[in-house]
Protein backbone atom coordinates (compact mmCIF):
# COMPACT_ATOMS: atom_id res chain seq x y z
CA UNK A 1 0.00 0.00 0.00
CA UNK A 2 1.80 3.17 -1.15
CA UNK A 3 2.26 5.89 1.44
CA UNK A 4 1.51 9.37 0.18
CA UNK A 5 2.10 11.35 3.38
CA UNK A 6 4.49 10.43 6.16
CA UNK A 7 4.25 11.68 9.75
CA UNK A 8 6.48 14.66 8.94
CA UNK A 9 4.29 15.61 5.95
CA UNK A 10 1.19 15.49 8.11
CA UNK A 11 2.87 17.72 10.70
CA UNK A 12 4.07 20.23 8.09
CA UNK A 13 0.64 20.39 6.45
CA UNK A 14 -1.10 21.03 9.74
CA UNK A 15 1.43 23.73 10.61
CA UNK A 16 0.82 25.46 7.28
CA UNK A 17 -2.95 25.22 7.72
CA UNK A 18 -2.62 26.71 11.20
CA UNK A 19 -0.67 29.66 9.80
CA UNK A 20 -3.26 30.18 7.07
CA UNK A 21 -6.02 30.23 9.68
CA UNK A 22 -4.18 32.83 11.75
CA UNK A 23 -3.60 34.96 8.65
CA UNK A 24 -7.23 34.81 7.62
CA UNK A 25 -8.63 35.75 11.01
CA UNK A 26 -8.20 39.33 12.14
CA UNK A 27 -9.14 40.09 15.74
CA UNK A 28 -11.04 37.04 16.86
CA UNK A 29 -9.74 33.55 16.24
CA UNK A 30 -12.25 31.06 14.89
CA UNK A 31 -13.88 28.12 16.63
CA UNK A 32 -12.34 24.89 15.33
CA UNK A 33 -14.82 22.05 14.93
CA UNK A 34 -13.53 18.59 14.11
CA UNK A 35 -15.81 16.12 12.37
CA UNK A 36 -15.84 12.69 14.05
CA UNK A 37 -13.73 10.62 14.02
CA UNK A 38 -10.36 11.81 12.71
CA UNK A 39 -11.31 15.45 12.26
CA UNK A 40 -11.36 15.85 16.05
CA UNK A 41 -7.66 15.16 16.79
CA UNK A 42 -6.71 17.15 13.68
CA UNK A 43 -8.65 20.15 15.02
CA UNK A 44 -6.92 19.78 18.39
CA UNK A 45 -3.48 19.70 16.76
CA UNK A 46 -4.23 22.80 14.69
CA UNK A 47 -5.41 24.55 17.85
CA UNK A 48 -2.14 23.65 19.58
CA UNK A 49 -0.07 25.13 16.76
CA UNK A 50 -2.20 28.28 16.67
CA UNK A 51 -1.74 28.65 20.40
CA UNK A 52 2.05 28.25 20.11
CA UNK A 53 2.36 30.64 17.17
CA UNK A 54 -0.41 33.12 17.78
CA UNK A 55 -0.35 33.01 21.54
CA UNK A 56 -4.11 32.73 21.83
CA UNK A 57 -6.22 29.81 22.83
CA UNK A 58 -8.66 28.57 20.19
CA UNK A 59 -11.84 26.80 21.24
CA UNK A 60 -12.09 23.28 19.80
CA UNK A 61 -15.30 21.28 19.37
CA UNK A 62 -16.38 17.94 18.01
CA UNK A 63 -19.24 17.37 15.60
CA UNK A 64 -21.06 14.07 15.10
CA UNK A 65 -22.92 14.04 11.80
CA UNK A 66 -24.38 10.55 12.28
CA UNK A 67 -27.93 11.92 12.47
CA UNK A 68 -27.56 14.25 9.49
CA UNK A 69 -26.23 11.94 6.80
CA UNK A 70 -28.25 11.72 3.56
CA UNK A 71 -27.46 8.01 3.20
CA UNK A 72 -28.77 6.88 6.61
CA UNK A 73 -31.38 4.61 5.11
CA UNK A 74 -28.90 2.77 2.90
CA UNK A 75 -26.28 1.76 5.45
CA UNK A 76 -26.20 0.21 8.91
CA UNK A 77 -26.41 2.59 11.85
CA UNK A 78 -23.18 3.42 13.59
CA UNK A 79 -22.82 4.40 17.23
CA UNK A 80 -22.97 8.13 17.88
CA UNK A 81 -20.00 9.90 19.39
CA UNK A 82 -21.75 13.06 20.43
CA UNK A 83 -21.36 16.71 19.57
CA UNK A 84 -19.60 19.08 21.94
CA UNK A 85 -19.22 22.69 20.95
CA UNK A 86 -17.06 24.75 23.33
CA UNK A 87 -18.63 28.10 22.54
CA UNK A 88 -21.72 29.70 21.07
CA UNK A 89 -21.01 29.62 17.35
CA UNK A 90 -23.55 32.30 16.42
CA UNK A 91 -21.81 35.20 14.64
CA UNK A 92 -18.42 33.49 14.97
CA UNK A 93 -16.13 32.08 12.33
CA UNK A 94 -16.14 28.29 12.39
CA UNK A 95 -13.46 26.20 10.74
CA UNK A 96 -14.66 22.66 10.08
CA UNK A 97 -11.82 20.15 10.15
CA UNK A 98 -11.84 16.69 8.58
CA UNK A 99 -9.26 14.19 7.38
CA UNK A 100 -10.36 13.42 3.82
CA UNK A 101 -12.56 15.49 1.51
CA UNK A 102 -14.18 13.27 -1.10
CA UNK A 103 -17.81 13.54 -2.27
CA UNK A 104 -18.60 16.49 0.00
CA UNK A 105 -21.59 14.77 1.56
CA UNK A 106 -20.03 14.64 5.01
CA UNK A 107 -19.42 18.39 4.85
CA UNK A 108 -22.98 19.03 3.74
CA UNK A 109 -24.23 17.00 6.72
CA UNK A 110 -21.84 18.91 9.00
CA UNK A 111 -23.18 22.26 7.76
CA UNK A 112 -26.71 21.06 8.56
CA UNK A 113 -25.65 19.81 11.98
CA UNK A 114 -23.97 23.15 12.79
CA UNK A 115 -27.23 24.92 11.99
CA UNK A 116 -28.87 23.25 14.97
CA UNK A 117 -26.48 25.06 17.27
CA UNK A 118 -26.54 28.55 15.84
CA UNK A 119 -25.76 30.68 12.82
CA UNK A 120 -22.04 31.19 12.31
CA UNK A 121 -20.97 34.31 10.44
CA UNK A 122 -18.54 32.34 8.27
CA UNK A 123 -17.85 28.62 7.94
CA UNK A 124 -14.54 27.52 6.43
CA UNK A 125 -13.27 24.05 5.69
CA UNK A 126 -9.85 22.60 6.44
CA UNK A 127 -8.91 19.08 5.32
CA UNK A 128 -5.74 17.04 5.48
CA UNK A 129 -6.36 15.41 2.09
CA UNK A 130 -8.51 16.50 -0.84
CA UNK A 131 -8.94 13.47 -3.10
CA UNK A 132 -11.42 15.01 -5.53
CA UNK A 133 -14.65 13.50 -6.95
CA UNK A 134 -17.01 16.01 -5.42
CA UNK A 135 -20.73 15.30 -5.79
CA UNK A 136 -21.80 18.61 -4.28
CA UNK A 137 -20.70 22.23 -4.81
CA UNK A 138 -18.32 22.25 -1.83
CA UNK A 139 -14.67 23.37 -1.81
CA UNK A 140 -12.06 23.45 0.94
CA UNK A 141 -10.39 26.64 2.16
CA UNK A 142 -7.31 24.95 3.63
CA UNK A 143 -5.85 21.78 2.14
CA UNK A 144 -2.93 19.74 3.47
CA UNK A 145 -2.42 17.70 0.33
CA UNK A 146 -4.19 17.57 -3.04
CA UNK A 147 -4.28 13.93 -3.99
CA UNK A 148 -5.63 12.96 -7.40
CA UNK A 149 -7.28 9.55 -7.04
CA UNK A 150 -9.60 7.27 -8.92
CA UNK A 151 -12.96 6.33 -7.44
CA UNK A 152 -11.78 2.73 -7.15
CA UNK A 153 -9.03 3.72 -4.75
CA UNK A 154 -9.25 4.01 -0.98
CA UNK A 155 -7.51 6.69 1.01
CA UNK A 156 -6.72 5.75 4.59
CA UNK A 157 -5.51 8.15 7.22
CA UNK A 158 -3.89 6.99 10.43
CA UNK A 159 -3.50 9.30 13.37
CA UNK A 160 -1.66 8.44 16.55
CA UNK A 161 -4.48 9.57 18.86
CA UNK A 162 -6.96 7.18 17.29
CA UNK A 163 -5.11 4.43 15.48
CA UNK A 164 -1.92 4.34 17.55
CA UNK A 165 1.53 4.39 16.02
CA UNK A 166 2.91 6.80 13.45
CA UNK A 167 0.73 9.21 11.48
CA UNK A 168 0.42 8.66 7.76
CA UNK A 169 -1.77 8.65 4.66
CA UNK A 170 -1.95 5.71 2.27
CA UNK A 171 -3.70 4.97 -1.01
CA UNK A 172 -5.02 1.49 -1.65
CA UNK A 173 -6.25 -0.05 -4.87
CA UNK A 174 -5.63 0.53 -8.55
CA UNK A 175 -4.31 3.94 -9.54
CA UNK A 176 -5.52 5.12 -12.91
CA UNK B 1 -36.92 -6.10 13.46
CA UNK B 2 -39.37 -4.96 16.12
CA UNK B 3 -39.14 -3.98 19.78
CA UNK B 4 -41.74 -5.99 21.65
CA UNK B 5 -40.32 -7.18 24.96
CA UNK B 6 -37.34 -6.86 27.26
CA UNK B 7 -37.44 -10.58 28.08
CA UNK B 8 -34.48 -12.36 26.53
CA UNK B 9 -32.79 -9.22 25.17
CA UNK B 10 -29.03 -9.45 25.63
CA UNK B 11 -27.29 -7.00 27.91
CA UNK B 12 -25.32 -5.54 25.02
CA UNK B 13 -28.52 -4.55 23.18
CA UNK B 14 -29.92 -2.88 26.29
CA UNK B 15 -26.68 -1.00 26.87
CA UNK B 16 -26.51 0.12 23.24
CA UNK B 17 -30.02 1.54 23.54
CA UNK B 18 -29.07 3.38 26.74
CA UNK B 19 -25.84 4.73 25.18
CA UNK B 20 -27.77 5.97 22.17
CA UNK B 21 -30.38 7.51 24.48
CA UNK B 22 -27.60 9.40 26.28
CA UNK B 23 -26.66 10.96 22.94
CA UNK B 24 -30.27 11.89 22.24
CA UNK B 25 -30.46 13.57 25.65
CA UNK B 26 -27.84 15.99 24.30
CA UNK B 27 -29.80 16.44 21.08
CA UNK B 28 -32.91 17.31 23.11
CA UNK B 29 -30.93 19.97 25.00
CA UNK B 30 -29.90 21.82 21.82
CA UNK B 31 -31.38 25.16 20.80
CA UNK B 32 -33.07 23.31 17.92
CA UNK B 33 -33.84 19.89 19.41
CA UNK B 34 -34.43 18.14 16.12
CA UNK B 35 -32.26 16.11 13.76
CA UNK B 36 -33.15 14.95 10.23
CA UNK B 37 -32.26 11.31 10.87
CA UNK B 38 -35.68 9.83 10.08
CA UNK B 39 -36.80 12.28 7.42
CA UNK B 40 -39.43 10.72 5.17
CA UNK B 41 -40.31 7.91 7.58
CA UNK B 42 -43.89 7.55 8.75
CA UNK B 43 -44.67 6.40 12.29
CA UNK B 44 -48.23 5.45 13.26
CA UNK B 45 -49.20 5.59 16.91
CA UNK B 46 -51.97 3.03 17.40
CA UNK B 47 -53.37 3.36 20.87
CA UNK B 48 -56.22 0.90 21.30
CA UNK B 49 -56.04 1.58 25.02
CA UNK B 50 -55.98 5.06 26.52
CA UNK B 51 -52.70 6.80 27.18
CA UNK B 52 -51.45 10.33 27.53
CA UNK B 53 -47.78 10.31 28.41
CA UNK B 54 -46.70 7.35 26.29
CA UNK B 55 -48.51 8.55 23.18
CA UNK B 56 -47.27 12.12 23.52
CA UNK B 57 -43.77 10.88 24.29
CA UNK B 58 -43.67 8.75 21.13
CA UNK B 59 -45.03 11.65 19.07
CA UNK B 60 -42.41 14.03 20.37
CA UNK B 61 -39.62 11.47 19.97
CA UNK B 62 -40.58 10.72 16.37
CA UNK B 63 -40.86 14.41 15.50
CA UNK B 64 -37.49 15.19 17.08
CA UNK B 65 -36.05 12.71 14.57
CA UNK B 66 -37.99 14.45 11.76
CA UNK B 67 -40.28 11.47 11.13
CA UNK B 68 -43.92 12.10 10.26
CA UNK B 69 -46.45 10.89 12.83
CA UNK B 70 -50.04 9.75 12.63
CA UNK B 71 -51.87 9.11 15.86
CA UNK B 72 -54.88 6.97 16.41
CA UNK B 73 -56.88 6.29 19.51
CA UNK B 74 -59.55 3.67 19.82
CA UNK B 75 -62.32 5.99 20.91
CA UNK B 76 -63.76 7.69 17.85
CA UNK B 77 -62.27 5.16 15.43
CA UNK B 78 -63.78 2.58 13.10
CA UNK B 79 -63.29 0.00 15.83
CA UNK B 80 -66.49 1.36 17.34
CA UNK B 81 -68.13 0.54 13.99
CA UNK B 82 -67.07 -3.08 14.33
CA UNK B 83 -63.86 -3.19 12.28
CA UNK B 84 -61.45 -5.91 13.37
CA UNK B 85 -57.97 -5.18 14.67
CA UNK B 86 -56.44 -6.88 11.65
CA UNK B 87 -58.43 -4.82 9.13
CA UNK B 88 -57.62 -1.64 11.03
CA UNK B 89 -53.86 -2.21 10.98
CA UNK B 90 -53.84 -3.38 7.34
CA UNK B 91 -55.70 -0.21 6.40
CA UNK B 92 -53.20 1.92 8.23
CA UNK B 93 -50.26 0.00 6.75
CA UNK B 94 -51.63 0.72 3.25
CA UNK B 95 -51.10 4.42 3.94
CA UNK B 96 -47.36 3.87 3.72
CA UNK B 97 -46.45 3.42 7.37
CA UNK B 98 -42.90 2.33 8.22
CA UNK B 99 -43.37 1.64 11.92
CA UNK B 100 -46.32 1.11 14.23
CA UNK B 101 -46.36 1.90 17.92
CA UNK B 102 -49.04 -0.34 19.38
CA UNK B 103 -50.80 -0.28 22.71
CA UNK B 104 -53.59 -2.77 23.29
CA UNK B 105 -55.31 -4.22 26.32
CA UNK B 106 -54.84 -7.77 24.99
CA UNK B 107 -51.60 -9.58 25.74
CA UNK B 108 -49.69 -10.35 22.56
CA UNK B 109 -51.54 -7.90 20.31
CA UNK B 110 -48.32 -6.18 19.12
CA UNK B 111 -46.91 -9.58 18.06
CA UNK B 112 -50.05 -10.22 16.00
CA UNK B 113 -49.76 -6.78 14.39
CA UNK B 114 -46.11 -7.47 13.53
CA UNK B 115 -47.14 -10.79 11.99
CA UNK B 116 -49.95 -9.32 9.87
CA UNK B 117 -48.01 -6.36 8.51
CA UNK B 118 -44.61 -5.75 7.02
CA UNK B 119 -44.14 -2.85 9.45
CA UNK B 120 -41.78 -2.77 12.34
CA UNK B 121 -43.65 -2.65 15.63
CA UNK B 122 -42.88 -1.15 19.02
CA UNK B 123 -44.90 -2.51 21.91
CA UNK B 124 -46.21 0.46 23.88
CA UNK B 125 -47.96 -1.79 26.40
CA UNK B 126 -49.98 -4.97 25.89
CA UNK B 127 -52.39 -5.80 28.69
CA UNK B 128 -50.59 -6.86 31.85
CA UNK B 129 -47.75 -8.35 29.83
CA UNK B 130 -44.97 -5.99 28.61
CA UNK B 131 -44.16 -2.30 28.32
CA UNK B 132 -40.55 -2.44 27.20
CA UNK B 133 -39.93 1.25 26.43
CA UNK B 134 -41.04 2.10 29.97
CA UNK B 135 -38.47 -0.33 31.38
CA UNK B 136 -35.76 1.19 29.19
CA UNK B 137 -36.53 4.72 30.37
CA UNK B 138 -36.50 3.49 33.96
CA UNK B 139 -33.13 1.84 33.38
CA UNK B 140 -31.84 5.07 31.83
CA UNK B 141 -33.11 7.08 34.81
CA UNK B 142 -31.37 4.75 37.26
CA UNK B 143 -28.17 4.63 35.20
CA UNK B 144 -27.99 8.42 34.93
CA UNK B 145 -28.50 8.66 38.70
CA UNK B 146 -26.19 5.89 39.87
CA UNK B 147 -23.80 5.53 36.92
CA UNK B 148 -24.28 1.80 36.67
CA UNK B 149 -27.01 -0.71 37.48
CA UNK B 150 -24.64 -3.47 38.57
CA UNK B 151 -25.57 -4.56 42.09
CA UNK B 152 -28.22 -1.86 42.44
CA UNK B 153 -31.05 -2.99 44.73
CA UNK B 154 -34.46 -2.12 43.31
CA UNK B 155 -37.74 -2.87 45.06
CA UNK B 156 -40.78 -2.91 42.79
CA UNK B 157 -43.75 -2.29 45.04
CA UNK B 158 -47.45 -2.82 44.55
CA UNK B 159 -49.70 -4.38 41.97
CA UNK B 160 -47.11 -6.61 40.31
CA UNK B 161 -49.68 -9.09 39.05
CA UNK B 162 -51.45 -6.62 36.77
CA UNK B 163 -48.34 -4.66 35.87
CA UNK B 164 -46.70 -4.80 32.46
CA UNK B 165 -44.28 -2.19 33.79
CA UNK B 166 -43.10 -4.60 36.47
CA UNK B 167 -42.67 -7.49 34.01
CA UNK B 168 -40.64 -5.41 31.57
CA UNK B 169 -38.54 -3.96 34.37
CA UNK B 170 -37.78 -7.33 35.94
CA UNK B 171 -36.08 -8.52 32.75
CA UNK B 172 -34.43 -5.23 31.77
CA UNK B 173 -33.06 -4.35 35.21
CA UNK B 174 -31.81 -7.82 36.11
CA UNK B 175 -30.14 -8.25 32.71
CA UNK B 176 -28.36 -4.97 33.39
CA UNK B 177 -27.11 -6.35 36.71
CA UNK B 178 -29.59 -4.97 39.23
CA UNK B 179 -31.08 -7.03 42.05
CA UNK B 180 -34.85 -6.82 41.94
CA UNK B 181 -37.17 -7.48 44.87
CA UNK B 182 -40.89 -7.69 44.16
CA UNK B 183 -42.92 -6.38 47.09
CA UNK B 184 -46.65 -7.00 47.06
CA UNK B 185 -49.48 -8.51 49.05
CA UNK B 186 -49.78 -12.22 48.23
CA UNK B 187 -52.87 -11.51 46.18
CA UNK B 188 -51.00 -9.08 43.93
CA UNK B 189 -47.90 -11.18 43.41
CA UNK B 190 -47.67 -12.57 39.90
CA UNK B 191 -48.60 -16.17 39.27
CA UNK B 192 -46.05 -16.55 36.47
CA UNK B 193 -42.94 -15.44 38.34
CA UNK B 194 -41.48 -18.93 38.81
CA UNK B 195 -38.03 -18.81 37.30
CA UNK B 196 -37.81 -15.01 37.31
CA UNK B 197 -34.43 -13.82 38.58
CA UNK B 198 -36.00 -11.96 41.52
CA UNK B 199 -36.79 -12.21 45.21
CA UNK B 200 -40.35 -11.71 46.41
CA UNK B 201 -41.75 -10.56 49.74
CA UNK B 202 -44.99 -9.21 51.12
CA UNK B 203 -43.25 -7.07 53.73
CA UNK B 204 -42.18 -3.65 52.47
CA UNK B 205 -40.97 -2.54 55.91
CA UNK B 206 -38.47 -5.41 55.97
CA UNK B 207 -36.70 -4.19 52.82
CA UNK B 208 -37.24 -0.43 52.76
CA UNK B 209 -34.05 0.30 54.70
CA UNK B 210 -31.84 -1.58 52.26
CA UNK B 211 -32.78 -0.54 48.73
CA UNK B 212 -31.27 1.97 46.30
CA UNK B 213 -34.55 2.55 44.51
CA UNK B 214 -38.21 2.01 45.33
CA UNK B 215 -40.31 1.63 42.22
CA UNK B 216 -43.95 2.24 43.08
CA UNK B 217 -46.76 0.89 40.94
CA UNK B 218 -50.26 2.21 40.53
CA UNK B 219 -53.17 0.17 41.78
CA UNK B 220 -54.84 -0.75 38.50
CA UNK B 221 -58.51 -0.51 39.20
CA UNK B 222 -59.22 -1.06 35.47
CA UNK B 223 -57.57 -4.50 35.67
CA UNK B 224 -59.23 -5.48 38.95
CA UNK B 225 -56.34 -4.42 41.15
CA UNK B 226 -58.40 -2.85 43.92
CA UNK B 227 -60.59 -5.88 44.53
CA UNK B 228 -57.88 -8.07 46.03
CA UNK B 229 -57.12 -6.23 49.27
CA UNK B 230 -59.60 -5.25 51.95
CA UNK B 231 -59.35 -1.46 51.73
CA UNK B 232 -57.18 1.28 50.26
CA UNK B 233 -56.36 2.38 53.80
CA UNK B 234 -54.92 -1.00 54.60
CA UNK B 235 -52.93 -0.95 51.36
CA UNK B 236 -51.49 2.48 52.19
CA UNK B 237 -50.55 1.41 55.68
CA UNK B 238 -48.60 -1.63 54.45
CA UNK B 239 -47.39 -0.71 50.94
CA UNK B 240 -47.76 3.05 50.48
CA UNK B 241 -44.63 5.23 50.27
CA UNK B 242 -45.63 7.30 53.27
CA UNK B 243 -43.45 10.06 54.72
CA UNK B 244 -42.46 7.68 57.45
CA UNK B 245 -41.28 4.97 55.04
CA UNK B 246 -39.58 7.53 52.83
CA UNK B 247 -37.58 8.66 55.87
CA UNK B 248 -36.44 5.07 56.40
CA UNK B 249 -35.02 4.71 52.88
CA UNK B 250 -31.22 4.99 52.69
CA UNK B 251 -30.13 8.62 52.34
CA UNK B 252 -29.34 8.45 48.62
CA UNK B 253 -32.16 6.11 47.60
CA UNK B 254 -34.62 7.30 44.97
CA UNK B 255 -38.30 6.78 44.25
CA UNK B 256 -39.69 6.02 40.80
CA UNK B 257 -43.23 5.76 39.52
CA UNK B 258 -44.39 5.08 35.96
CA UNK B 259 -47.39 7.37 36.30
CA UNK B 260 -50.18 8.19 36.38
CA UNK B 261 -49.89 8.24 40.16
CA UNK B 262 -52.57 8.17 42.80
CA UNK B 263 -51.33 10.70 45.35
CA UNK B 264 -52.15 9.55 48.84
CA UNK B 265 -52.42 5.89 47.81
CA UNK B 266 -49.15 4.34 46.62
CA UNK B 267 -47.26 7.61 47.09
CA UNK B 268 -47.59 10.37 49.67
CA UNK B 269 -48.09 13.89 48.36
CA UNK B 270 -44.87 15.19 49.93
CA UNK B 271 -42.86 12.22 48.65
CA UNK B 272 -44.21 12.79 45.13
CA UNK B 273 -42.63 16.24 45.03
CA UNK B 274 -39.35 15.35 46.76
CA UNK B 275 -36.07 15.90 44.84
CA UNK B 276 -35.20 12.21 45.27
CA UNK B 277 -38.43 11.24 43.52
CA UNK B 278 -37.49 11.02 39.85
CA UNK B 279 -40.90 10.89 38.20
CA UNK B 280 -40.29 13.90 35.94
CA UNK B 281 -36.78 12.66 35.07
CA UNK B 282 -38.45 9.43 33.95
CA UNK B 283 -40.73 11.38 31.64
CA UNK B 284 -37.83 13.38 30.17
CA UNK B 285 -35.69 10.25 29.75
CA UNK B 286 -38.64 8.58 28.02
CA UNK B 287 -38.19 10.91 25.05
CA UNK B 288 -34.51 10.05 24.66
CA UNK B 289 -35.10 6.31 25.03
CA UNK B 290 -37.91 6.31 22.49
CA UNK B 291 -35.77 8.30 20.07
CA UNK B 292 -33.03 5.71 20.52
CA UNK B 293 -35.37 2.80 19.84
CA UNK B 294 -37.02 4.51 16.84
CA UNK B 295 -33.58 5.33 15.43
CA UNK B 296 -32.32 1.78 15.88
CA UNK B 297 -35.36 0.36 14.11
CA UNK B 298 -35.71 2.91 11.31
CA UNK B 299 -32.30 4.58 11.06
CA UNK B 300 -30.22 2.01 9.26
CA UNK B 301 -30.55 -0.48 6.48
Amino acid sequence: MPMVMAAADVRRSLTRISHEIIEKSRDILPVLVGIHTRGVPLARRIATVIEEVGGARVPVGALDIGLHRDDLSTRPTTPLSGTQLPADITDRTVVLVDDVLYTGRTVRAALDALNDFGRPEVVRLAVLVDRGHRQLPIRPDHVGCNLPTSVAERVSVRLGEIDGGEDGVWVQGVRS
Amino acid sequence: MSFLTTEGLPRQDLEEILDLADEFTHVLARPIPRVPALQGKLVANLFFESSTRTRLSFERAARALSADVMSFSASGSSLTKGESLKDTVLTIEAMGVDLMVVRHRATGAPWRVAGWTGCQVINAGDGAHQHPTQAMLDALTLRRRFGDLDGLRVAIVGDIRHSRVARSNVFALTTLGARVILVAPRTLQPVDCVGWPVETTDDLDAVVGAVDAAYLLRIQTERGGASVFPSLREYVSRYGMTRDRFARLPADAVVLHPGPMNRGVEIDDMVAGHPRTLILDQVANGLAVRMAILFRLLGGK
